[in-house]
This record gives structure tokens, C-alpha cells and sequence, in this order.
């Protein structure tokens, strides 16, 4: 699949927006005033930077709110309904928090359940569809994208303790994915033999394709360029989004400000990793569709 | 709702025959033809006369080589082409169809063709993403998705002489490889046919139960297979043909080959 940038950002910026909103919903930390502002800024741009970033995906994003209507059966429906609707119940909290100095704590609960249903919604999107078969796997594609949303979340609400055990879950997580992964496009049953129906007379090979140049499947569905540096972006991924939080929170430092700054390079380094895995979920990633091009 | 219609009345559709299917690309053309000046958005084309030209085409034609195994009698089978066009099949569960998040794609209850309400679409490429087959593509210049819509706009179209209320594909296809009908009906002639060369499904383990059938090539190829058993090896398919008529020629001719004969030096 084609890695757009759009998509990318949208994915991992509001995986972590929500995943700070549902720590700040749950009155981790309780913060009030001016704390609450800052912290809600953060993970308002974060959420609603990613979701305005999507729609740059769109063809024709003038009608965006048309996305609204067909909760009942599209996950990307739900999803737009979800994240307005967790943004709206975390909003009124927020107002609370920073201006009169009070939590409600039922709404931050169901602020808190929203934002990470939001997380859910978005990575069935990608987990419902059979045509990709590294991304058909459930639960392991939604239990990906909320590990690392919780993971992110808790390093940005700064709790430190959640965020080791949450980043070594989201860690394990990512190394299932990829491991399985792998394996998903050839036990998936669909191949050129199936794609054809010819598989049973003999030996099926793309002998031409429809059009010399290329097309929209092409560019859109069969993306190999850069598949081959995939392993070394897994490692690169893996060590910023996981290993290098882990031992920024693991050092035992003494001063408030070396402390701070190294929370800091915790979270930007995980920001970075999780974009790097992000942009291989997509470059990895096969559509079947590729098998009629003699192409995965 | 982009909910799914439990049961469509009629299931319009194509069959599409591999063995008569030349490659001739002609039912691609007249699809971009007919649907770039008809329903929805034109068919855009990007760079059309410069050196990376791509467009937007609802249906397309592969050419596949399929190599049958060598076995005891056979060791050497000769390897066949087979030309394959390809465009939406109107599933019956059509992916498609639930994952639009604003409800401009949707399944007709009446014939069950798939179609895109473009003033609805807002391009975010699900649905393309969704569908195995590659029958949908985003147009670069609308920003709205396309697909097949098996020529509604001729089917049902008084306007148009009978014989041409069918898909644009089918009405030009010289193969007569492109049928049309409802295979919602067993007694139709497009079910009947089905059923006669073991139409099929393609890629069945996606489930998206698709509409249009293929029927599969006969075996070609045997002339070889029978020569071999003959111990005649490699047969000359045109010899027969190419056997002299007459070895006497007649008329003005004949009398000017025997005249030139009876010359002195003629007859060698
Ligand atoms: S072929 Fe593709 S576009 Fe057409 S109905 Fe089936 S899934 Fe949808
Ligand atoms: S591209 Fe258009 S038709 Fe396809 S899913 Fe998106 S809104 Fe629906
Ligand atoms: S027009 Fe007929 S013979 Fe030519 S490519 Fe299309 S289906 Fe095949």
C-alpha cells in the first residue's frame, strides 16, 4: 500500500491525542488551571491535527462531513463519529478542569472510553479489510494501534510507571505484528491461481499487463519501493518508539530539569518511532490486487 | 445506509467466455468511450501524449500464460495465453458497499448493479481499497471514485435502438466474448451458459460472492498430443491443403505449356 503521508500522520498524531485524552479523562494527572491548558492544547493539536491531516487524503474534502451518516455500517463512519463525539465529551471536561478547577469524574470516564474507542475505530479500518491480508489480522492490528496509543498517551500524561509496562506491552505487540505479518499474505488462500481461476490447468504467470504505463491500483496498491530497507526501518522503529523511552524512563537521574529533558527526548523519540513503524504498516503491507499485476 | 440489500430482484451481469476472448482490448475502449461522455465524471487521463501517460479505465484486459505441468503422457504441454478482462462484478457482498463512510456507494435492490452517487463521493479511496478485484479507481481530475456501472444508462435506455441497450463492452466485443443477462435466473441465457462450461468465480475465498461468472478456456493444444500418439511427431496442419488441384492444366495455358514442350529443348 501506498505510504501517504496524510494518513500516516493522521494515524500516529491522534493515536496519541487519544491516548493522552483518555489518561487525562481518567484524572491522570489531575491537573487544574494552566496545567490543564497546556496539557489539553497538547493533545487537542495532536488529535485534531491528525484528523485535519486525514483529510488531506481526500479526493474531494470539501464534503468531508458526509462521512458522518453510515456509522450503522462503515468503521471509517464511525470513526469520524467517534473521534467528534470524544472530543466534544473531553472538551466539556477540559472546561471544567481548566477554568473551574473541577473534575467530573463520570464524564472523564466516558471522555476517557470514547477517546480509546476512537483508537479502535481507527485501526478497523485498516483490520477489516481482507484484501490486505498483513492487516486482516484481528486482534492483533487493533491491539497494535491501542497499546502504542496508551503507551504514547501515558509517556505525554507523564506517568512514568504505566508508561514502562504499556511501552513493553506495545513492544511485544509490534514484534507479534511483524512476525505474523509476514506469514499473513501466503496463509490468506488468495493467490494468483485464485485471482485467475486458471490455477487448476497449470502454472498461472502475468504474462502482460493491461496498459504499459502505470494506474491508479498500481500506484495506489502495489507499492515496492522501499519494501527493501524494511528491516533496517524495523529496528530503527523499534529501538526510538520502545527501547529508547524505556531507558530515557529507566535512568535514575537525579534533577527535576535532566528529568524533564529527558522525558522530553522520551516522547519525541517515540513520536518519531511510531511514525517510522507507521509508514511500514503501509509500505509492508500487500493488496491482493497486485497478484493480477504478477505483483505483491 | 451503505447497508448491503439482503436480496437484489434481478442480478445484472457479465459473463465473460476465456476461451473466445482474443486480447483485442476493443471492450476497453468503447467502456472509456461510452462512460467518459455519459454518466459521472469524464475519465480523466494524466499526461495522455507525454512520457508517463496513466487514465482512468473501468475495465481492463490481462494476458496470462499458464504452463500445464508435464506429466508421463505429456511431458511437454505447450503453455497456453489466456486474455483476461477484468471490471467491477457487481458482488452480491460487496465490500465496497459497507465501507463508504458517506453512502455513495450502495447495491440497487431492483438489479443489483453497484454503482457510485459521485455528488456524495468525498474520494477517500476505501472502497477501492476494499474491493480485490482492482474494478475501482479514483479519478485524478474529479477526485471521486469510478467504476463499472455495467451501462446503466444504456440498458434501460429507450432511446437507443434495442439492440444496443446492452453494455457498451458486450455490444462491441468481435469475439462475442462478453455476455449479458440476469443470473439471478437460472432459465437466462447467461445462467444457462454458466452452468453448460462451469462458469466461475474469481478469487471465491475473499467472499465477496461476485455476480459476473468466468467461464474457464477449453483445452487446446491436443493436434500435437495426437500426432505424437500416431508416432508422427510434428504434423504439417497445411500439407493437405497445399496439394496440387490438377498436375494437368487446361485451356489457353495448358495448350501454351504443351505447345512450348513440343519445342526443340522443351520437354527436359
Ligand atoms: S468487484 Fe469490487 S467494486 Fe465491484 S462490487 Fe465487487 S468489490 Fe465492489
Ligand atoms: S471513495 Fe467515495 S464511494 Fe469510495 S468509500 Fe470513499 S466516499 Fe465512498
Ligand atoms: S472486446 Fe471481446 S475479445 Fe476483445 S478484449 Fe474485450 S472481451 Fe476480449
Amino acid at each position: 500500500m501506498h505510504p501517504a503521508p496524510p494518513v500516516i500522520a493522521f494515524t500516529t498524531l491522534s493515536g496519541l491525542g487519544f491516548g493522552l485524552l483518555f489518561f487525562l479523562g481518567l484524572g491522570l494527572p489531575a491537573v487544574t488551571g494552566w496545567v490543564a491548558f497546556i496539557f489539553y492544547a497538547i493533545a487537542y493539536a495532536l488529535a485534531v491535527g491528525g484528523l485535519l491531516a486525514s483529510t488531506l487524503h481526500l479526493g474531494r474534502p470539501e464534503r468531508a462531513w458526509k462521512a458522518f451518516s453510515q456509522w450503522r455500517s462503515s468503521w471509517l463512519s464511525r470513526e469520524g463519529c467517534c473521534a467528534v463525539v470524544a472530543l466534544l465529551t473531553m472538551g466539556l471536561y477540559a472546561i471544567g478542569a481548566i477554568f473551574l478547577e473541577t473534575h467530573w469524574p463520570f464524564l472523564g470516564a466516558l471522555g476517557a472510553a470514547l477517546s480509546i474507542a476512537t483508537v479502535f475505530t481507527t485501526s478497523m479500518i485498516y483490520a477489516q479489510l481482507r484484501t490486505v491480508p498483513r492487516w486482516n489480522m484481528i486482534p492483533l492490528t487493533p491491539a497494535l494501534f491501542l497499546t502504542l496509543s496508551l503507551a504514547g498517551g501515558a509517556l505525554l500524561a507523564g506517568q512514568e510507571s504505566k508508561a514502562t509496562g504499556l511501552l513493553v506491552l506495545a513492544g511485544l505487540t509490534l514484534l507479534a505484528y511483524w512476525h505474523q505479518g509476514d506469514r499473513a499474505f501466503d496463509t490468506s488462500g488468495t493467490t494468483i491461481a485464485s485471482a485467475t481461476g486458471l490455477g487448476t490447468r497449470g502454472q498461472v504467470r502475468a504474462f502482460e499487463p493491461p496498459h504499459t504505463g502505470t494506474n491508479y491500483l498500481l500506484r495506489e496498491f502495489v507499492h515496492q519501493l522501499g519494501r527493501k530497507h524494511a528491516a533496517r526501518l524495523r529496528v530503527i522503529g523499534f529501538v526510538l518508539a520502545i527501547v529508547l523511552p524505556l531507558l530515557c524512563l529507566a535512568l535514575p537521574v537525579g534533577g527535576l530539569a535532566l528529568k524533564h529533558a529527558l522525558a522530553g527526548l522520551a516522547v519525541l523519540s517515540h513520536i518519531i518511532g511510531v511514525a517510522c513503524t507507521r509508514w511500514l504498516f503501509f509500505a509492508e503491507a500487500e493488496h491482493v490486487v497486485g497478484l493480477y499485476y504478477g505483483k505483491r | 445506509m451503505t447497508d448491503l440489500p439482503t436480496e437484489t430482484t434481478r442480478k445484472m451481469g457479465l459473463v465473460i467466455d476465456l476461451d473466445t476472448c482474443v486480447g483485442c482490448h476493443a471492450c476497453v475502449i468503447s467502456c472509456k468511450g461510452w462512460n467518459t461522455e455519459n454518466y459521472g465524471a469524464p475519465l480523466s487521463d494524466q499526461d495522455a501524449y507525454g512520457a508517463d501517460p496513466s487514465g482512468t479505465f473501468l475495465n481492463r484486459v490481462h494476458s496470462y500464460e499458464v504452463q500445464p505441468e508435464a506429466c508421463g503422457t505429456d511431458p511437454a504441454h505447450a503453455a497456453q495465453l489466456i486474455h483476461f478482462p477484468k471490471s467491477c462484478l457487481h458482488c452480491e457482498d460487496a465490500p465496497c458497499v459497507t465501507v463508504c463512510p458517506t453512502g455513495a456507494s450502495y447495491k440497487r435492490v431492483e438489479d443489483g448493479i453497484v454503482l457510485v452517487n459521485e455528488s456524495d463521493c468525498i474520494g477517500c479511496g476505501l472502497c477501492a481499497w476494499s474491493c480485490p478485484y482492482g474494478a475501482r479507481e479514483l479519478d485524478l481530475a474529479a477526485g471521486v471514485m469510478k467504476k463499472c456501472t455495467l451501462c446503466v444508462d444504456r440498458i434501460y435506455n429507450e432511446n437507443l435502438p434495442e439492440e444496443d441497450r446492452v453494455p457498451a463492452c458486450v455490444r462491441t466485443c468481435p469475439a462475442g466474448a462478453r455476455h449479458f443477462g440476469d443470473l439471478g435466473d437460472p432459465t437466462s441465457d447467461v445462467s444457462q451458459l454458466v452452468a453448460e462450461r462451469g462458469g466461475m468465480d474469481l478469487m471465491p475465498e475473499q467472499g465477496t460472492k461476485p455476480v459476473n461468472k468466468y467461464l474457464p478456456p477449453r483445452p487446446k493444444d491436443t493436434l500435437a498430443a495426437q500426432g505424437m500418439e500416431q508416432g508422427a511427431g510434428d504434423i504439417d496442419l497445411l500439407a493437405p491443403l497445399l496439394a496440387p488441384v490438377t498436375e494437368e492444366a487446361g485451356g489457353f495455358l495448358g495448350w501454351l505449356d504443351r505447345a512450348l514442350d513440343k519445342l526443340p529443348g522443351g520437354q527436359s
